[in-house]
């Protein structure tokens, strides 16, 4: 897989939330994707980057844009050096909250993603990897 | 932090989000507009946000509150210009705005909030008829 462009941004407060939705615009637009497919990527970046900044203590997102010849798509990796997820079964179900949100984060952004990845264990942090292929559904 | 302005028309209240707003500026927000209808004893609230071409589970969960506790302050809420693919991609994240109305654009919202408030007074006339009888 060839990686035509690559970028890490720190995410630790609200305001970075907002920059992260922007960064991952920005490399949606230059993939050529359709305003729905920027706006669910937009949106999982928006919901990860959150969970970083709530749970995990802040931490960085690196943007990949793939192209591998057949298809372009948008790399995204979360990687935070919080207290990790216990349990990651309760963690995805929908409206499974610990804090003060709707519990449809995670979730929510592994069904706006084509392919979802989760690394984690308790003290060890959180790396969630997210990836959309333009085109696909 | 940005400040969302809250424009008062008659008994009503407008707000038009332009900006992309963090956590924290959807959250003064939502406490500004209790407030103001509150002062103005506004019946309805107008919230556009055409200009948003985001809006995640926290926004999404602001837009909700805000009407809910308007409804719990005698005032309806109606949210217009939801963008068709921020529509779609709310249904994916699992959030359908339940108890949130909402209306195509501006105008029609008006529209709306004019209607209920109409119908809300028709219906308290009717109820001091039927005292009085």
């Amino acid at each position: 897989m060839q990686i035509a462009k690559s970028e890490t941004v720190a995410v630790r407060s609200g305001a970075e939330v907002v920059s992260v939705r922007h960064a991952v615009r920005k490399y949606a637009v230059e993939l050529g994707f359709s305003i729905v497919e920027q706006t669910k990527v937009v949106t999982a970046a928006s919901e990860l980057a959150r969970n970083m900044v709530d749970y995990g203590g802040g931490g960085t997102m690196t943007l990949e844009a793939l192209d591998d010849g057949i298809r372009r798509g948008l790399r995204l990796r979360f990687e935070d050096h919080g207290p990790g997820i216990a349990d990651l079964t309760l963690a995805l179900r929908d409206g499974y909250t610990t804090g003060s949100g709707m519990g449809l984060g995670l979730g929510g952004a592994k069904r706006l993603s084509n392919e979802f990845d989760i690394k984690t264990a308790p003290g060890e942090g959180t790396t969630i990897t997210i990836t959309r292929w333009k085109g696909a559904s | 932090m940005e400040r969302i302005p809250i424009l008062k028309m008659g008994s009503f209240l407008l707000v038009s989000i332009q900006i992309d707003m963090d956590d924290r500026t959807a959250m003064s927000l939502q406490d500004d507009l209790t407030g103001q209808i509150v002062k103005h004893r506004a019946k309805g609230v107008l919230i556009d946000i055409s200009s948003l071409d985001v809006v995640d589970s926290f926004i999404g969960r602001m837009l909700a509150n805000t009407a809910a506790m308007a409804r719990i302050l005698d005032a309806d809420t109606v949210v217009v210009g939801m963008q068709p693919s921020v529509a779609i991609t709310l249904v994916e994240l699992g959030l359908s705005l339940k108890g949130v109305r909402s209306a195509l654009n501006v105008e029609r919202g008006m529209d709306l909030l004019r209607q209920i408030s109409r119908e809300l007074e028709v219906e308290s006339e009717r109820d001091d008829a039927d005292r009085e009888e």
